[in-house]
């Protein structure tokens, strides 16, 4: 059995779907962290998913952007770790604007040659869960 | 600050004290002679155009105002690089409302995000084409007595055709109706309109195939071209360019008090016989653009205060 101690102040993002957690390493741009040490374990045995990741971040609590979890996987358990603790376990919801986290892939929509334009996308169908781009509206397809 | 980047910035009632306004404009042209006097339009047209910027420029003239801009990307400083944002910095020193048309979907919308004067979408690629919706609108209230009760038959480019898409997202909102969208498959309306706005607002529409067959039900046929613009392939264009082709034994299938509506230009798809049949609507449609492109510069630089 593989062992990483637990971590005094940061998150546990668990429950996340095997082989999702180096996209979510990337979305949360975890290696950017100047103040952090990150632990992923991946295919985790889980009796409720049979298989799961888990990523363990060693932080500040909130320096993390995590709305964007919840536009990747609503299902994702987030923990807060304070002094060894779990004190908080956030649920997810689907952030009704995502910004500069996926591309516009229409070619025709001003993003792809407008320097420096936040890339922005608005919730448009909370049910389909479907995302669109600000500027052309295009359906983002990419996830 | 005010701007229209989509008919939808406009309530419906907002839309008939336009329309009213319009009106008005046409009915007493001498009133407003001098109703902009001092103040510059400026219209940057990324991509050729001939009526809507011609539209843009004689609306500004009518109401005693000055006219810049440019007609094609090649002609300005974007040939060298320069960004929407930039560029939009530089004119809001120079007029006092603008028009952009641009090929990229949502270049005027960046443009607002930077623009010290209203700015108006005079056209973004495949994706909208407010003012064009706000003349469609002004035809069919002027010509049928009112906007609502209606079957209308959606012709030709239905995917690239951005008037088909700011026409519909504007009618959903007046009462009972009816879409019949005639078009190949291959250019049926994108998913944005056909499930967020059709089918999630319940408004009734059939996707056909054949004009002919629709021809007997509809109330106004609107009629649109194929984009070669819009294409990347060449060959897709020559397959789809004359696929629907409205004559006159087609008009004999549709009702007396059909309208026949068109953006404009024309290529192929509306034989010249027609022009002379009554219910052709197109020509009164463009002269109508300019009428209600004067209400709209009235009401936005009023709203900002310039006036």
């Amino acid at each position: 059995m593989l062992n990483i101690s637990g971590i005094r102040e940061g998150y546990v993002l668990d429950h996340i779907k095997a082989g999702m957690s180096l996209k979510i390493y990337d979305y949360l741009k975890l290696g950017e962290l100047e103040d952090g040490t990150t632990a992923i374990i991946m295919n985790a045995r889980s009796n409720k998913m049979g298989k799961k990741d888990i990523i363990k971040v060693e932080c500040p609590v909130d320096s993390i952007d995590l709305d964007i979890l919840g536009y990747i996987d609503h299902n994702i358990t987030v923990n807060i770790i304070k002094d060894d603790e779990i004190v908080e376990k956030r649920g997810l919801s689907l952030p009704h604007e995502i910004r500069n986290v996926i591309r516009c892939k229409n070619p025709r929509c001003i993003t792809s040659v407008e320097q420096g334009l936040p890339q922005i996308f608005y919730l448009a169908d909370e049910k389909n869960e479907v995302y669109r781009c600000r500027y052309c509206e295009e359906k983002y397809r990419g996830k | 600050m005010r701007h229209l980047m989509s008919p939808l910035d406009f309530t419906t009632d907002e839309l008939y004290d336009l329309m009213r306004l319009a009106d008005d404009i046409r009915e007493n042209r001498q009133k407003y002679a001098k109703a902009c006097e001092g103040k510059t339009l400026a219209t940057c047209f990324y991509e050729p155009s001939t009526r809507t910027r011609l539209s843009f420029e004689a609306a500004m003239l009518n109401l005693g105002g000055n006219v810049l801009g440019f007609a094609s990307a090649d002609s300005s400083s974007a040939a060298k690089g320069e960004s929407v944002s930039d560029t939009i910095r530089v004119i809001s020193g120079y007029a006092d409302i603008c028009a952009i048309r641009h090929p990229k979907e949502g270049a005027p919308l960046v443009a607002t995000s930077h623009s010290g004067i209203p700015v108006i979408n005079a056209g973004d690629g495949g994706h909208q084409h407010p003012t064009q919706t706000l003349t469609d609108l002004y035809t069919i209230r002027s010509l049928r007595g009112e906007i609502g009760g209606l079957t209308i038959g959606l012709c030709g480019d239905l995917k690239f055709g951005r008037t088909v898409h700011s026409l519909i997202n504007a009618l959903v909102r007046y009462p009972d109706i009816r879409f019949i969208l005639i078009s190949p498959p291959e250019l049926v309306v994108p998913s944005y309109i056909r499930d967020d706005v059709l089918t999630a607002r319940g408004i009734p529409f059939t996707e056909v195939k054949s004009l002919e067959d629709a021809m007997p039900e509809l109330d106004i046929l609107y009629m649109t071209r194929v984009q070669r613009e819009r294409f990347f392939n060449e060959e897709d264009y020559i397959r789809m360019k004359d696929f629907y082709i409205l004559d006159k034994s087609k008009m004999e299938l549709a009702r007396e008090n059909m309208l026949v509506l068109h953006p404009l230009p024309r290529v192929n798809e509306i034989s010249v016989e027609v022009d002379e049949d009554p219910r052709a609507a197109y020509f009164t449609q463009a002269h109508n653009g300019v009428f209600i492109r004067m209400a709209l510069i009235l009401t936005l630089l009023k709203e900002a205060g310039t006036l």
